[in-house]
């Protein structure tokens, strides 16, 4: 055992996550894309009462959507327009994510199941799903890597920065927020989630807010932004599906959540520090030698910390 | 973090032993030693996860609380035998407890969030130490697993004694242990108070009992528990360590849990059930079904999904689980 490198350690952070303009767009905002959409997936679930920990696991049905129906549609139409084939893969992505979701939707209204632990199983379930289609049914035709084939480029999100990999993934990222700050702000149903959420009891006892069926539709849109994120993260970065596509996205999500006080406008500043965090913890790693698991420590002892502020000041919902 | 993990969860399980092929009667005879042995680790959690909840307190931190016991039963066994192994992870998993203890118990915050940190935590933390420790490629350091020690007498009843009685101690632990925490949880005063607090916190505060310290300690005992089914995974099964091997057991122990109805027995009961599910992929292999390995694997987690539903009829959770209030 060596003694870490405290000084170069952190040195490797910095430089990872902020050490140029090409890192700056290339690995942190990139990262921070999968982390601010499956964050604002975890926020509108847990405005709504819903303790969704399942992101991770509508992640990966989201981007095995994308990536299944995005080679679907090549290999049926040869060439694809690319303003038919990438619209329909991401919508594809959030379809999924969002159905992944409702079986812990089903689950918890019909039989009262906690969602945390369906959540966390159907996470387990997908990946060993997705381990199984990159090996099976969607792998690449070769049949050597577990992995399924390279997404033509119709299916290659368009670059948002030119000269770096930040793709418009990141644009679709901020107008999601926006509109979900705003759903929840100014709309009908976004007060009836929040009114649901903050006191399931007084919502149902004051008659008009049907408790059930708006703690299902949070689930079901939380899905589908987590599905969206996994279906950017194929057509934006990887351009296939393969097992280790999210590190732990969706688990990370649970602290750009909290940390952003579930706000979704909030979740763009936690989102790009936590992107800033995991590409510089990839640097560390690399360089300084540092495991990047360290960065789930991080993450807890953010988690840890809002609720240690939250006990002192009730949060308004 | 803990998604990453569920690759390295396969290749555990698999070690855990072979099943005789060729002779049917061998194979399930293999099947249900895996049973037993797979199931072991989870009656720890388990029982340790229902004196937890019959004080009112959820430790969904029960997955950081096992991987802390299975990393902490490595350092331990190879330093200075099997034994501290599993004193050692007694003590990780108490720990780990107290930090989830602190937050849920004493300074009152969500259990549910509280507990998803805490197992964020603890598998950030063995993912950490054991780069550390043994090196950053992580190279598989191997220990000697606990033998099974067949019961003299016992273990030649037919059909069920080899699966029963040939197995490990700490399996042989469970035997003991739950039948004291029945006796225990439902005979004595101190039993007693626990389920008290969990029910009607008001009405045992009423009778003298102090709610937040019987919670408190209910969590640590719940994660010296937990910290040794950890052990089990490492001593007594797989011989070494891999990031996130818990694989989703504390969640799966939590289902057990429900199904065994907040009953220790129940509890050990309930377990089989999910070793079951997990040692059917050793009974499928020998028997060369052809269907790929991935459905063997998420085969648990399924089975989790419908006992949960299946168990919401007519179950009683503690009337104040989860309760802040007090």
């Amino acid at each position: 055992m060596s003694a870490p490198d405290i000084a170069g350690a952190l040195d490797a952070l910095w430089r990872g996550a902020f050490g140029s303009k090409y890192v700056i767009f290339s690995a942190t905002l990139v990262r921070a894309v999968p982390l601010t959409l499956t964050g604002l997936a975890v926020a509108v679930a847990f405005r709504a009462g819903v303790l969704n920990i399942g992101a991770e696991g509508q992640f990966l049905a989201g981007a095995t959507a994308a990536a299944g129906v995005g080679l679907l549609i090549v290999s049926w139409t040869h060439y694809a327009q690319q303003l038919v084939a990438l619209p329909l893969a991401l919508l594809a992505g959030a379809v999924l994510g969002s159905a992944w979701a409702g079986i812990a939707a089903w689950l918890r209204r019909r039989f009262g199941v906690l969602d945390v632990i369906s959540t966390i199983m159907l996470n387990f379930i997908a990946l060993d799903a997705v381990a199984y289609l990159v090996r099976g049914p969607l792998q690449e035709p070769l049949h050597i890597y577990p992995q399924t084939p390279s997404l033509p480029p119709a299916l290659h999100l368009p670059m948002l920065v030119p000269g770096t990999r930040l793709h418009v993934g990141f644009a679709i990222t901020l107008v999601a927020s926006v509109a979900a700050w705003w759903v929840l702000r100014a709309t009908a149903s976004g007060f009836r989630l929040r009114a649901a959420g903050a006191n399931p009891f007084a919502a149902a006892s004051a008659g008009m807010i049907d408790v059930g069926a708006t703690t299902t539709r949070a689930f079901l849109a939380s899905g589908a932004l987590a599905g969206l994120a996994g279906a950017i993260e194929v057509t934006g970065v990887t351009y296939a599906l393969y097992d280790n596509i999210s590190p732990g996205y969706g688990y990370t999500a649970i602290a750009v959540a909290l940390l952003a006080n579930l706000n979704p406008l909030g979740v763009i500043v936690t989102g790009i520090l936590f992107g800033a965090l995991s590409a510089g913890a990839a640097a560390m790693q690399r360089d300084a030698g540092v495991p990047a698991a360290v960065v789930s420590v991080v993450e807890a002892c953010v988690i840890l910390a809002v609720l240690l502020i939250q006990q002192r000041r009730p949060r308004a919902a | 973090m803990i998604a990453r993990l569920g690759a390295a969860a396969g290749a555990v399980w698999l070690y855990g032993g072979s099943a005789t092929a060729g002779a049917i009667t061998g194979t399930i005879a293999g099947f249900m030693s895996a049973t037993v042995r797979t199931a072991t680790p989870l009656a720890f959690a388990a029982l340790g996860e229902t004196l937890c909840e019959q004080s009112g307190v959820i430790n969904i931190g029960l997955e950081g609380v096992i991987i802390a016991g299975a990393f902490a039963s490595l350092v331990g066994a190879g330093a200075a035998g099997l034994a501290s192994g599993v004193a050692l992870a007694a003590v990780a998993g108490a720990a780990i407890a107290a930090l989830f203890g602190l937050f849920a118990v004493i300074l009152r915050t969500d259990q549910i969030i509280a507990g998803t940190a805490v197992t964020l935590f603890g598998l950030g933390l063995t993912g950490t130490l054991y780069h550390w420790l043994y090196g950053s490629a992580g190279a598989a350091l191997s220990i000697p697993t606990m033998r099974a020690s067949p019961l003299p007498g016992l273990a030649r009843i037919p059909v069920i004694g080899q699966a029963l009685f040939d197995q490990s101690a700490l399996t042989y632990a469970v035997y003991v242990i739950a039948p004291a925490l029945w006796w225990w949880t439902y005979r004595t005063h101190a039993g007693l108070a626990l389920r008290a607090v969990g029910e009607n916190p008001d009405a045992a505060r009423a009778a003298g009992v102090a709610p937040r310290i019987v919670q408190w300690w209910a969590v640590i005992l719940g994660g010296v528990l937990g910290g040794i089914g950890g052990a089990t995974l490492v001593l007594a099964q797989a011989g070494t360590f891999a990031e996130g091997m818990s694989a989703g057991r504390g969640f799966i122990a939590i289902a057990v849990v429900a199904l065994g109805r907040w009953h220790p027995l129940g509890a050990a009961a309930a377990a089989l059930i999910f070793g079951a599910a997990i040692a059917l992929q050793f009974l499928f292999q020998s028997m060369g079904w052809p269907a790929p390995y991935q459905l063997f694997l998420a085969l648990p987690y399924v089975v989790t999904l419908f006992v949960l539903a299946g168990a919401a009829r007519g179950r009683r959770a503690p009337a104040a689980l989860g309760r802040r209030d007090l």
